[in-house]
C-alpha cells in the first residue's frame, strides 16, 4: 500500500491494528494510570498515562494521519488544547486573532492569557489587508485564525494569511473545528498547528468533551508534546476511545449534515421572516469562492437573522426537532442563541459591531431527515 | 500469599503487552486473525475477551478452582449452571435460596422437566432423605437470604460425593474473602458479583467457579453457546472492585457487628439475625467454614405496617434491592428479594412481613445507628 489512503478509509479503521497480541479490532481502553517496567532502565514505551497512554495514542495517531501532520495530541477539551498552544508564547507576545471567534476562546485570551502577558489583537480575518497591517504591529508572534468563524461564518483566505504570517516569523494556528480534516486541511496550506474542539464534529455524538492539536513539523510536535505532559490537560482513555469511535463515521455524518445544511440555508434565504442567512455554501456569501478554493465542502453550520428579534424566545421554545442547546457538530440538530449563549462573554458593543445581534440564531445541522428539520423551522418562523 | 495480597494480584495483575497496571478494557467484538487456517486464542468476544478473561482468572484463583467464568448477572451465572442438567434430572435445593433462584427453577426450568425438591439444608438428614436415583445435584446458599441460616458445607459436600451429585453453592453473601467452599469440597461456586465482589452498586455481574477443569470445560461450552457473558466494561469494573474487597469487607463487617448488637437492645426489634451474634443458630458451623460474618443483618419488627413505617423513616440507608455495596442498603424481602416466593411459602420459611434486611456499607457506624434510632422514633 504505497498510495496514501483516502481519509474515509483511514477513519473507518481508526484504532484498528493497535493490539497485535490479540488482534482486537477496536483499540483497547487502557484505563490505567501507570505501567510496570520490564526491568530497571527499561520501558514498554509507556510509563505514566499523562505522558502517554496507548488508547490516547491511537486517537492521536489517527488525528495526525487524517490531517497529514507530524503528530497529534489529545486534550481534555478544545479550550485545554488552545490553552496548551498559547503556552508556546512568551510574556509580551501579541497574537493576531479572528475577531468574531468562539466566545470561549475569546474568554481564554481575555481572562487567562492576558494575565500571563499575552495580548490578543482582534481583526476581521476575512479582510486580508487588515491582517497584513496587524501582523506588522510590534511583538506579534502568532496568528490565530478561526475559519469559518463562529457564528457568522466569515471566511479567511488561509494560504495568503499563512504566507503573510510566515513573512513576519509568526506561528499560524488554525481552529478547524467547523470543517474538520474531511473538508479543510490547514497544515497542507502551510499552517503550523491546527486545533480542534473534538467535542464537535470529530466525536460527533454530543457525548464527549475533548480537544486536539495536530502539529505540522517535528519541531512543533516536540514543543507541544513537552507542554502536553508538563501542563497535563490530557484526554482520558474512555473519552479517547469514544472520540476514536466517533471518527469512524465522521465522513458519513459530515456528508449528510452538509447536504441537510445546504437545503436548509437555501430554504431560509427565501423565507420572508428571515433578514439574512450566513452560510458559506450559498453563492451570495462573501467567502463562498475563497472557501471553495481552500476546502472541499462548506460544513453544516448556519447562522441567520430573523426580521423580528422579539420572536426569538418563541422560536427557541417552539422548536420540536431542533434542540435548544449549546455545542454543535453532533448528529442531533441544535439551535443556539449566540448573543446570550456562546458569546455571552463579549461586551454588547462588541457584539453589535461584529453583527452578533439580538435576532441572530445559529443552527448546527444534524443528520435527521431534512424535511422534518425544515418543517420544524417553518412552524416556529 | 496472604489473602489480602491475592485480592490485588490474583490472575493477571498487569497487561503483558504494555505493563499497564490496570488490565485494558477490550471493548471489541472481534479479533483480526493472523492465520486463516489456525485461529488465534481470541477470535470472537463472546467466546473469549481478554478483559473478561482477566476477571475469570482472578475469581478462579480467589475461590481456589480450576476455572472461572463471568456472566451478565448472578442469575445468568446460576441459570447457566442449571443448563448442565437434562429433563428428568432432579435437584435438591436449599429452601431458603435467593428468590430469583427460586423463580427461575419454578418458572422456567420446571417447564423443561427439571425436578426440584426444596429442603432445609441445615438438616443433613433432610437432604439425604430428599435424594432420589434421578438426583444430580445439590444447591445450597449459606448464610441463606434473608434469615442467614447456616448450612454445613463440609457435610453437604460429603453427602454429594457419597451420592455422586454435583455440589453447588451460592457464595454471594460471604465472597471468597470470608468463605471458600471449594476448600470444603464443593464442585461449583456461583456469585452475584453485583454484591460484595463488585461492591459499589454500579454494575450487574455473575461469576461461576468450577473446582475441576472438566466441569469448567462443560460450563465454558454453555457460556459460549448460551452467551450470557459479561461485557468488558463491567468485567473491568468488577476487577477494580475486587481489589478493595478485603478492606471493604473488614470495615463493613465491623460496622454490621456493632449494629447487630445495638439492634438487639432496641424494644422495637423482635429478633436480629446475624451470624456474628453469639447465640446465632449455626454460629459454630459457620465459623468452622468461614472467617467472618459478613455485613448483612436482618431483623424483625412487629408487623408489616411497622416495617413499612421504618423503611419510610430512615434517611442514611438507601431503601432498595441489592446488597454488598459501599452504601448501606435497606431492603424489604416481602416486596423485594422474595416477592416471587408466594406469601404463604414466605411465612412458612420465617420471612414475615415485619422482616427487614440491612446490608451495612462503609458509612460511619455511629451515624448509621443514630439514623436507625431516629427511624424507630
Amino acid at each position: 500500500m504505497t498510495a496514501p489512503l483516502a481519509i474515509e478509509t483511514q477513519l473507518a479503521q481508526a484504532g484498528c491494528r493497535r493490539d497485535p497480541r490479540t488482534g482486537a479490532l477496536s483499540a483497547p481502553i487502557y484505563q490505567t494510570a501507570s505501567f510496570a517496567h520490564p526491568a530497571l532502565g527499561q520501558s514498554t514505551g509507556f510509563d505514566y498515562s499523562r505522558t502517554s497512554n496507548p488508547t490516547r495514542l491511537a486517537l492521536e495517531e489517527t488525528l495526525a494521519a487524517a490531517e497529514a501532520g507530524h503528530r497529534g495530541f489529545a486534550f481534555a477539551s478544545g479550550l485545554a488544547a488552545i490553552d496548551t498552544v498559547l503556552r508556546l508564547l512568551e510574556a509580551g507576545s501579541r497574537v493576531v486573532v479572528t475577531e468574531d471567534l468562539y466566545g470561549g476562546t475569546f474568554r481564554l485570551f481575555e481572562k487567562a492569557a492576558r494575565s500571563f502577558g499575552i495580548e490578543a489583537l482582534y481583526v476581521d480575518t476575512s479582510d486580508t489587508e487588515a491582517v497584513r497591517r496587524a501582523l506588522k504591529e510590534p511583538g506579534v508572534r502568532a496568528l490565530f485564525i478561526e475559519s469559518p468563524t463562529n457564528p457568522l461564518l466569515k471566511i479567511a483566505n488561509l494560504p495568503v494569511l499563512i504566507a503573510l504570517a510566515r513573512g513576519v516569523g509568526a506561528v499560524t494556528i488554525v481552529d478547524n473545528t467547523f470543517l474538520t480534516p474531511c473538508r479543510q486541511r490547514p497544515l497542507d496550506l502551510g499552517a503550523d498547528l491546527v486545533v480542534y474542539s473534538a467535542t464537535k464534529y470529530l466525536s460527533g455524538h454530543n457525548d464527549v468533551v475533548a480537544g486536539a492539536v495536530v502539529a505540522r513539523t517535528s519541531e512543533w510536535s516536540e514543543r507541544i508534546a513537552f507542554l502536553q505532559n508538563a501542563v497535563g490537560a490530557v484526554l482520558g482513555p474512555q473519552d479517547s476511545w469514544l472520540a476514536l469511535r466517533g471518527l469512524k463515521t465522521l465522513p458519513l455524518r459530515l456528508k449528510q449534515q452538509e447536504e441537510n445544511a445546504g437545503r436548509i440555508a437555501e430554504w431560509l434565504s427565501r423565507h420572508p421572516r428571515v433578514k439574512s442567512v450566513y452560510y458559506p455554501g450559498l453563492p451570495g456569501h462573501p467567502g463562498h469562492d475563497t472557501l471553495k478554493s481552500q476546502a472541499s465542502g462548506f460544513g453544516a453550520m448556519i447562522a441567520f437573522e430573523v426580521e423580528d428579534a422579539a420572536r426569538v424566545p418563541a422560536i427557541l421554545e417552539g422548536v420540536r426537532v431542533f434542540l435548544f442547546a449549546e455545542s454543535l457538530g453532533g448528529v442531533e440538530s441544535l439551535i443556539t442563541y449566540p448573543r446570550v449563549q456562546t458569546h455571552a462573554d463579549m461586551a454588547s458593543a462588541v457584539l453589535d459591531r461584529l453583527g452578533i445581534g439580538p435576532g441572530l440564531l445559529r443552527l448546527s445541522v444534524g443528520i435527521e431527515n431534512v424535511a422534518d428539520l425544515i418543517r420544524d423551522l417553518e412552524n416556529v418562523l | 500469599m496472604n489473602y489480602r495480597t491475592r485480592l490485588i494480584h490474583a490472575g493477571r495483575d498487569r497487561d503483558p503487552y504494555t505493563g499497564a497496571s490496570s488490565i485494558p478494557i477490550y471493548q471489541t467484538s472481534t479479533f483480526a486473525q493472523a492465520d486463516p487456517e489456525h485461529l488465534g486464542h481470541y477470535d470472537y468476544a463472546r467466546s473469549d475477551n481478554p478483559t473478561r478473561e482477566a476477571l475469570e482468572e482472578a475469581i478462579a484463583a480467589l475461590e481456589g478452582g480450576a476455572r472461572g467464568l463471568a456472566f451478565a448477572s448472578g442469575m445468568a451465572a446460576i441459570s447457566s449452571v442449571f443448563l448442565l442438567f437434562r429433563p428428568g434430572d432432579h435437584l435438591v435445593v436449599g429452601e431458603a435460596v435467593y428468590g430469583g433462584t427460586y423463580r427461575v427453577l419454578q418458572g422456567l426450568f420446571h417447564q423443561w422437566q427439571l425436578d426440584v425438591s426444596f429442603v432445609d439444608t441445615r438438616d443433613p438428614d433432610a437432604v439425604r432423605r430428599a435424594i432420589r436415583p434421578s438426583t444430580r445435584a445439590l444447591f445450597v446458599e449459606t448464610p441463606a437470604n434473608p434469615l442467614l441460616q447456616i448450612t454445613d458445607l463440609r457435610a453437604m459436600a460429603a453427602l454429594a460425593a457419597e451420592h455422586g451429585l454435583l455440589s453447588i453453592v451460592d457464595n454471594t453473601f460471604m465472597s471468597p474473602y470470608l468463605q471458600r467452599p471449594i476448600e470444603c469440597g464443593f464442585d461449583i461456586v456461583v456469585h452475584s458479583a453485583t454484591k460484595f465482589l463488585g461492591g459499589h452498586s454500579d454494575l450487574i455481574a455473575g461469576l461461576v467457579v468450577a473446582r475441576t477443569a472438566e466441569v469448567g470445560r462443560r460450563l465454558k461450552t454453555i457460556q459460549n453457546s448460551f452467551g450470557g457473558i459479561l461485557g468488558p466494561q463491567d468485567s473491568w469494573l468488577t476487577l477494580r472492585g475486587i481489589k478493595t474487597l478485603g478492606v471493604r469487607m473488614d470495615a463493613q463487617q465491623e460496622s454490621a457487628d456493632a449494629i447487630a448488637r445495638w439492634l438487639r437492645e432496641q424494644p422495637a426489634v423482635r429478633r436480629v439475625y446475624y451470624p456474628g451474634l453469639p447465640d446465632h443458630p449455626g454460629r459454630e458451623v459457620h465459623f468452622g467454614q468461614a472467617s467472618g460474618a459478613s455485613a448483612v443483618v436482618s431483623f424483625e419488627l412487629a408487623d408489616g405496617p411497622a416495617a413499612v413505617a421504618f423503611l419510610k423513616a430512615v434517611h442514611l440507608p438507601l431503601v432498595g434491592v441489592s446488597l454488598g455495596g459501599v452504601e448501606t442498603i435497606l431492603s424489604y424481602p416481602a416486596t423485594m428479594s422474595h416477592a416471587s416466593v408466594p406469601r404463604a411459602e414466605r411465612q412458612a420459611r420465617g420471612i414475615s412481613d415485619g422482616l427487614v434486611r440491612l446490608s451495612v456499607g462503609l458509612e460511619d457506624a455511629e451515624d448509621l445507628i443514630a439514623d436507625l434510632r431516629d427511624a424507630f422514633g
